[in-house]
């Protein structure tokens, strides 16, 4: 971080880089440096802010101002929004940050603080505000809040009982209580072999091979020209093996909130071991928050993703959130290919048909639907809850949650998809 | 041939694309800094237009690659015509000619098929390149198109390294089916293409639909806003707005008002889904028109 403004700077004075296209003559005298300067700082902005921005980028952009005859101050922002900007997010997000950083505002360190997009605007940022700093995420000191205290007294007594046999009893112990690190490292472990077990299945399409089912004709006859026409070398063609994606919808509400910490882990370590896989964090509306999590420093992203998951009171709106999803995310991120998994107790303070229709929608959409239930563990628990109940002729898999033992259960299963 | 950034907007229009300044920008950019240009936005706003208008104005060819997946380097790049090569080993086999010289005959471009890539880098003059809905191939064919994108040189083994005569002009699409690779897009320069606000849009039925008077064109735009604004599974695209404003311009109808009736009936150029279909009742309809005019 520290040594970047120098190297900005010397990429600036350097030559043009020799480019075939001989754009080079279209130089007129050099930018000022204060100019330069202030466009290093701007590029470095937005690289705080995620974007990824190269000294490529910033050359360009230098010789884009150079050619000052050809670009107004107005048509700067567009100009500059179309060189920097490489996804959809950050173009709704460049306006904002541009207006900043030229109107003398540096919104860099409160840029920094949470990660999110523009203050004041994006729901992420909100509900950092709402976060007073040093409280411990989960916060195990919340236990009133959940409801069902019988069997959480039960699921308690088990995991709780030291000793000897603590770790024997991990698998079993209810992921509330898991707070020591190599408990941690146990989750994460299981994460990495679930998703392994997910990664790869069969698809439909096929790929040439040396050995396969059926003969590429095509291809057979390419290499028999080699022979004059006679094929000694037989091509064929086998099912490839394509990615399973995942697609993880985490229910962040106060009623999830002694589970919160720890899938929020277990979110981290799915993202990193699948090469696709998305997560959403959910409450009364809906975050994504796998840049967040694709942070390579575990605590920090961890951290940061905990501080977006905390919820801000009130209820959740399921329904509400998957609508969100359905209607912004769902056609890029899911396709034929795609498991989708809710991690939820689906208590619902939205309107259930509302609920109901909505999962009808994503059950169009993906290959399987599993929903995590924490609370379907416990001791006595049904269902009963109306979201869960609308919820549930759409789902493939309805599966307990609530310790590593279910998480592992999950495991055959998934494999199969 | 490039043009100044304020003309390209004004010649867009001259071809019947209207375009507002951040594209015209966009487009200029595209030319000063010889990077190629990826489009992305739903499905609909006129994304393959970009490509189409920008040959037009540059008078220039359009080499179109539709990408799909299992998209491979054979259907892209450069194909030999194995029939071809066949018989001609068969007929000169007969008058005795010896391997070697069969195989530099039947290895030479007569016997070569371009396919997209390979014809937009042999043109003399510098063609418009179309790689449309990109996200649609394979990772493996975005490296390979990465590569291509760099260098603008292909090799093919048998023949020889053919460098690009003319660097095209190149604009990918993407309706964001697929994250793209951090590499393509830092490649390219980045344009967002938005559903165009009313104004644009009526200016787009005006250039696009012959016989449609201003007011009508205006009412159309209006309401096709209103449309996208429902709970839709499929939101109509610029095409649709369209075929809607032509079907209605046919129909004689030169107030939306004074025919609901002919709204309601004709709304199926916008809507593609039954579930959308049935969404949009009379009612719903009657209401939006109200709003609008």
């Amino acid at each position: 971080m520290a040594t970047r403004p120098p190297t900005v700077r010397q990429s600036t004075s350097a030559d043009p880089a020799p480019d075939s296209c001989g754009r080079g003559n279209e130089r007129s005298e050099p930018v000022a440096a204060p100019m330069r300067r202030r466009l290093a700082g701007f590029a470095r902005t937005l690289r705080d802010n995620g974007f990824r921005v190269g000294l490529a980028e910033t050359r360009d952009a230098l010789e884009v101002l150079t050619s000052a005859a050809a670009l107004r101050a107005t048509s700067l922002r567009p100009a500059l929004r179309t060189l920097f900007c490489a996804t959809h997010s950050d173009w709704q997000r460049f306006n904002d940050i541009f207006d900043a950083f030229w109107q003398g505002r540096d919104m860099r360190t409160r840029q920094l603080l949470t990660g999110a997009p523009i203050a004041g605007h994006a729901p992420a940022r909100r509900l950092a505000e709402a976060h007073v700093p040093g409280q411990a995420l989960g916060a195990a000191d919340r236990v009133e809040r959940t409801s069902g205290g019988d069997g959480d007294s039960a699921a308690a007594g088990r995991g709780r009982r030291e000793g000897a046999s603590r770790t024997e009893n991990l698998a079993a112990t209810d992921l509330r209580h898991i707070v020591d690190p190599e408990e941690t490292a146990a989750i994460q472990a299981l994460a990495a072999r679930l998703a392994r077990a997910m990664r790869a299945r069969l698809i439909r399409r096929q790929q040439v091979r040396r050995r396969g089912r059926r003969l590429d004709l095509r291809r057979t006859i390419h290499r028999s020209v080699s022979h004059g026409g006679t094929p000694v070398e037989l091509r064929w063609r086998q099912r490839k093996i394509k990615p399973l994606r995942l697609v993880v919808l985490l229910d962040a509400s106060g009623s999830m909130s002694l589970y919160t910490a720890f899938f929020v882990r277990f979110l981290h370590s799915l993202v990193e071991a699948f090469r696709e896989a998305e997560a959403f964090v959910f409450h009364t509306r809906l975050a994504h928050v796998s840049p967040s999590l694709r942070d390579r420093d575990v605590s920090r992203a961890v951290e940061k993703l905990a501080l977006m998951a905390q919820g801000i009171g009130g209820g959740t709106r399921i329904g509400e959130s998957l609508a969100t999803f359905n209607r912004w995310h769902a056609r890029r991120v899911i396709n034929s290919r795609t498991a989708l998994m809710i991690v939820s107790d689906g208590y619902d303070t939205g309107e259930p048909k509302r609920l109901a229709e909505e999962m009808r929608r994503l059950r169009q959409r993906c290959r399987r639907i599993i929903w995590l239930n924490p609370l379907l563990g416990w001791r006595d628990y049904s269902p009963q809850a109306r979201g869960m109940q609308a919820a549930l002729p759409y789902v493939d898999l309805f599966a307990p949650a609530h310790n590593l033992e279910s998480l592992t259960a999950l495991e055959p299963y998934l494999a199969r998809i | 041939m490039t043009f100044k950034r304020e003309d390209i907007a004004e010649k867009l229009a001259g071809v019947g694309y209207i375009a507002d300044r951040d594209i015209a920008t966009a487009l200029w950019l595209m030319d000063f800094l010889k990077r190629p240009l990826l489009l992305e936005g739903e499905a609909g706003v006129g994304k393959t237009e970009v490509g189409k208008a920008l040959a037009a104005v540059h008078r220039s060819e359009l080499i179109r690659l539709q990408c799909y997946e299992g998209l491979d380097q054979n259907a892209a790049l450069y194909e030999w015509n194995y029939q071809r090569q066949l018989l001609a080993i068969k007929t000169r086999e007969g008058v005795g000619e010896d391997a070697d010289t069969i195989e530099e005959h039947i290895f030479s471009e007569k016997y070569l098929l371009e396919r997209p890539l390979l014809a937009a880098i042999r043109r003399e003059k510098p063609p418009v390149l179309l790689i449309d809905e990109v996200d649609r191939a394979d990772e493996e064919f975005e490296a390979f198109l990465l590569e291509l994108l760099s260098d603008f040189q292909v090799s093919i083994p048998e023949l020889r390294t053919i460098k690009a005569t003319a660097i095209p002009r190149v604009v990918l699409t993407s309706n964001g089916t697929r994250e793209l690779s951090d590499a393509l897009r830092r490649r390219c320069l980045y344009h967002y293409v938005d559903f165009p606000d009313i104004d644009k849009e009526a200016s787009i039925i005006l250039a696009r639909t012959p016989g449609i008077d201003t007011a009508l064109a205006l009412q159309v735009a209006r309401m096709v806003a209103a449309v996208r604004k429902e709970d839709l599974r499929k939101v109509p695209g610029v095409a649709e707005t369209l075929d809607w404003a032509a079907t209605l311009a046919g129909l004689q109808v030169h107030d939306l008002r004074q025919e609901p009736e002919a709204v309601y009936e004709t709304m199926i150029c916008l809507l593609k889904t039954h579930e959308d279909r049935s969404r949009l009742t009379r009612e719903v309809s009657g209401r939006l028109l109200n709003k609008v005019a």
